[in-house]
């Protein structure tokens, strides 16, 4: 990982190909300063995006899992984005159970000519994760709470 | 895996904010790669060399560009590494170009993102599988979508070059917003004589199948074999045995409908044929304001119709159609002018739009071309055309230019002297865009020859004074307040998108901006095409247009379809879903959630297992995240390529012993 931990955290991006993706595009076209945090992983839909990626994302070390894709209505693929919204909604329920901060995941909509928009996503969200800080990450310290907890209750 | 890396300067473009050869150099270090590079224009001729020979000569198995967006460049990437013997997907881009040196200025976490994105392409690449693609047939017949000049325009190039075409018109003729027109700029061309001809050809051509009062419904299908549903709207009048001979428009006691085509300057019968040279030249019933339809008595058109063409107890109807490409051409609205209050929003009679102005000024409009004034039929002696309504005003959230609106303005004062040389024109203007052939040379004949008084500036508010309008503004030239006492005020009002366009973009599956206009593919390289394959742009419904424009991109948009028909089959995309057998328990959700219908069952050995159907899948994958087992894998979009994606990027920072 070549993040700089001291300006930067590693923020994780899943962006649908038709808009999400093309509006990044379209404020990169625009010259829309963003900060640099977010690295982009381009998907064919939204509703293509596994729960499963964002959870991997934030247990291995992500500060932030941003996902993006087209307004609901205007899907590509006419419904994925509502498979979309309910397996998301879901999994935001889902991560404090995982002891998991649900505020370092968000979802959003941005269509394909909405550079400016996506800039402000990028921004506010980007500005979010640094007032929660860096993820908590495992260590030594930790694993030894973990492991006395563990004995504990075996005793 | 030998994986080669090649990161492009574009220029300054990319290396202005990016350590390029830093990134290249520490590439080098990533699990798999065997070659690394930075080049100058990785998309030029000597670039795309570049890769080449480094394949033959490194023995490369695949290839990863660091450069602009794939949205861009991954086809022609996907080409050049064919060339050299692997197969096109077995190539990644990583975009740090507008992802990364465009958005920011900070040269060092520029380059810590831009090795990162290289570092995940690396990472999905090494999980890249060969993909082939299969073939399958086209139908070579292309649905229209608009009758207006860009519809009519692309119809004709099409059905010339020997294509089917059916064109689907909502109004009761074709002809859109041209046929209103009295004249066009910047030739004084009567419009109709123009447009006439064109609109009898679509009439008579044999491979044209014409659908007015018609809509489109649900499409579905893919690039090559849509199927669409088209509803023909109740016109309560047989077009077969209707010959447009008028004896009912002139005997019907109604008549006080809205007349539509004339921009409800005046009134007109329930029973019509909107204009002499309407094609189809059919009557239609407007059922709000038929007598026989909202009271149950009359029936008079039934009685003088020669060839007992009226049917009051007509339905809807639906026809299904299917083609291979589809154009859309559903043109423009006007801009609701009764916003400005300061206008009179609507309640000054002689405060009209300039599309009203065009039918008063038309010989075939309500007052036979003969100027006068709504409110009283005096001719007025003094019309001031106000520019810009609904354009390039940010406050009624229209900060676009509509283009040709100063062009119009331009020649309805010239035609307002010819009509009445007496009359005196005022223009208020922002500024005057005229960048067309021929424009600029027109815009000063109608100040210099035709008198024409340009004043500089917006008008502040209209108020009506004995039967005079004072229309006051500022001469921003000059400095100071005008007020110019007005017979007839002309607004010139600009265009946004079509009532029901984004509804009509859903059902295509293309993209729409916030205005409701529709996306073309990229701006300057793919004008007319949409990220939909098959789904083709013209005229106004991709961005205001004057009708040069509009029959350009009509005979664009048909010489794109004619390609795309040149071949018997086309080659369909192998990223689709494929189902491991083993994996799969037969549970069907996968055919639940797919919005295409692509799965079905399949007995495999006496047991139930999910099949994909080639040709209809169209790889978005909801069946892959859906699939309990991870049983059916979108193709170059698995989870151990976007996993690995997400691996290269997260890695948990302690590792767990559990000694």
């Amino acid at each position: 990982m070549s993040a700089d931990n001291n300006t930067e955290l590693r923020i994780v991006g899943f962006l649908c190909n038709w808009c999400s993706y093309g509006g990044a595009d379209t404020a990169g076209v625009g010259r829309f300063q963003q900060p640099t945090d977010l690295r982009i992983i381009r998907v064919p839909c939204s509703g293509r995006i596994d729960p499963l990626f964002v959870l991997k994302s934030l247990v291995n070390g992500a500060d932030g899992v941003l996902v993006s894709g087209c307004h609901p209505r205007d899907c590509h693929y006419s419904e994925g984005n509502f498979y979309a919204r309910r397996r998301l909604e879901m999994l935001k329920r889902f991560l404090p159970i995982l002891g998991i901060d649900e505020r370092r995941f968000e979802y959003t909509w941005v269509s394909a000519s909405e550079g400016q928009k996506w800039k402000t996503v990028v921004q506010t969200f980007t500005e979010h994760i640094h007032e929660l800080g860096p993820a908590p990450k495992l260590d030594a310290s930790l694993l030894k709470k973990a492991e006395a907890l563990n004995l504990t209750q075996a005793a | 895996m030998k994986i080669g890396v090649f990161v492009c300067h574009c220029g300054s473009n990319i290396a202005g904010t990016v350590d390029v050869a830093s990134v290249a150099e520490q590439a080098r270090n990533l699990p798999n790669v065997a070659f690394s590079t930075d080049t100058m224009y990785t998309c030029s001729e000597p670039g795309q060399d570049e890769i080449v020979q480094a394949i033959k000569e490194h023995g490369l198995d695949g290839v990863v560009v660091a450069s602009c967006t794939p949205r861009m460049h991954e086809p022609t990437f996907r080409k050049t590494v064919e060339r050299a013997g692997l197969n096109r997907y077995m190539f990644e881009m990583a975009n740090i170009r507008e992802h990364v040196s465009w958005i920011g200025k900070d040269k060092e976490a520029n380059t810590r993102k831009a090795l990162d994105l290289v570092s995940m392409a690396v990472a999905k690449l090494a999980n890249d599988r060969v993909l082939t693609p299969s073939k399958f047939d086209i139908n070579k017949r292309v649905l229209v979508i608009g009758g207006g000049v860009a519809g009519i325009q692309a119809a004709l190039d099409c059905a010339d070059g020997g294509l089917e075409v059916v064109l689907v018109e909502k109004t009761s003729t074709i002809g859109g917003k041209m046929a209103k027109l009295d004249k066009t700029f910047p030739t004084i061309d009567c419009s109709s004589c123009i447009l006439g001809p064109k609109m009898v050809d679509v009439a008579q051509h044999p491979n044209i199948t014409l659908y007015a009062c018609s809509e489109v419904g649900d499409i579905s299908g893919y690039v090559g074999n849509f199927n669409v549903s088209i509803t023909k709207k109740a016109t309560y009048v047989d077009w077969d045995a209707c010959t447009g001979c008028g004896q009912c428009t002139e005997k019907c006691p109604s008549k006080k409908a809205t007349d539509h085509f004339n921009e409800e300057i005046g009134t007109t019968t329930a029973i019509n044929i909107p204009f002499p040279q309407a094609i189809p030249k059919k009557a239609s019933i407007d059922p709000e304001f038929c007598i026989k339809l909202t009271k149950g008595k009359c029936g008079v058109c039934e009685k003088v119709c020669p060839t007992q063409a009226i049917r009051y107890d007509q339905q809807d109807e639906k026809v299904e159609e299917a083609v291979g490409a589809i154009i859309v051409a559903t043109g423009y609205d006007l801009f609701d002018w009764t916003r400005y209050g300061e206008y009179g929003g609507g309640r000054y009679p002689d405060v009209i739009t300039s599309l009203q102005y065009e039918r008063l000024l038309s010989a075939s409009g309500p007052t036979g071309g003969h100027v006068t004034r709504p409110s009283d039929g005096k001719e007025p002696e003094t019309v001031v055309f106000i520019q810009c309504v609904g354009s390039r005003d940010k406050s009624v959230d229209r900060p676009y230019c509509s283009g040709f609106c100063c062009m119009y303005t331009a020649k309805q004062a010239i035609l307002t002297k010819d009509h009445m040389p007496e009359s005196q024109s005022y223009v208020f203007y922002m500024d005057i865009r005229a960048p067309g052939k021929m424009y600029d040379e027109f815009t000063r004949r109608a100040m210099e020859e035709y008198g024409t008084k340009y004043i500089r500036g917006r008008v502040a508010m209209i108020y009506p004074k004995g039967d005079k309008y004072v229309v006051r503004g500022s001469d921003t030239l000059l400095g100071t307040q005008v007020e110019v006492e007005a017979d007839l005020v002309v607004l010139a009002v600009g265009a946004e998108a079509a009532k029901g366009a984004p509804q009509l973009a859903e059902k295509l599956r293309i993209s729409y901006d916030s205005y409701g206009f529709y996306m073309e593919s990229h701006i300057k390289l793919r004008p007319v095409e949409t990220n939909t394959a098959g789904v083709y742009l013209a005229g106004s419904c991709q961005g205001p247009k004057d009708i040069p424009a509009s029959v350009a991109q009509g005979s664009a948009a048909a010489s794109k379809v004619q390609n795309l028909f040149s071949r018997d089959q086309l080659e369909s995309d192998p990223q689709i879903s494929q189902v491991d057998i083993k994996r799969c328990i037969g549970c069907g959700k996968c055919i639940q959630t797919c919005p295409f219908g692509a799965i079905e069952e399949m007995d495999f050995r006496g047991a139930t297992k999910a099949h994909v159907i080639e040709t209809v899948c169209q790889g978005c994958g909801i069946c892959t995240s859906t699939c309990p087992q991870g049983a059916i894998q979108l193709q170059h979009f698995t989870d151990n390529q976007i996993l690995a994606e997400v691996n290269a990027l997260c890695q948990p920072t302690t590792i767990l012993n559990y000694e």
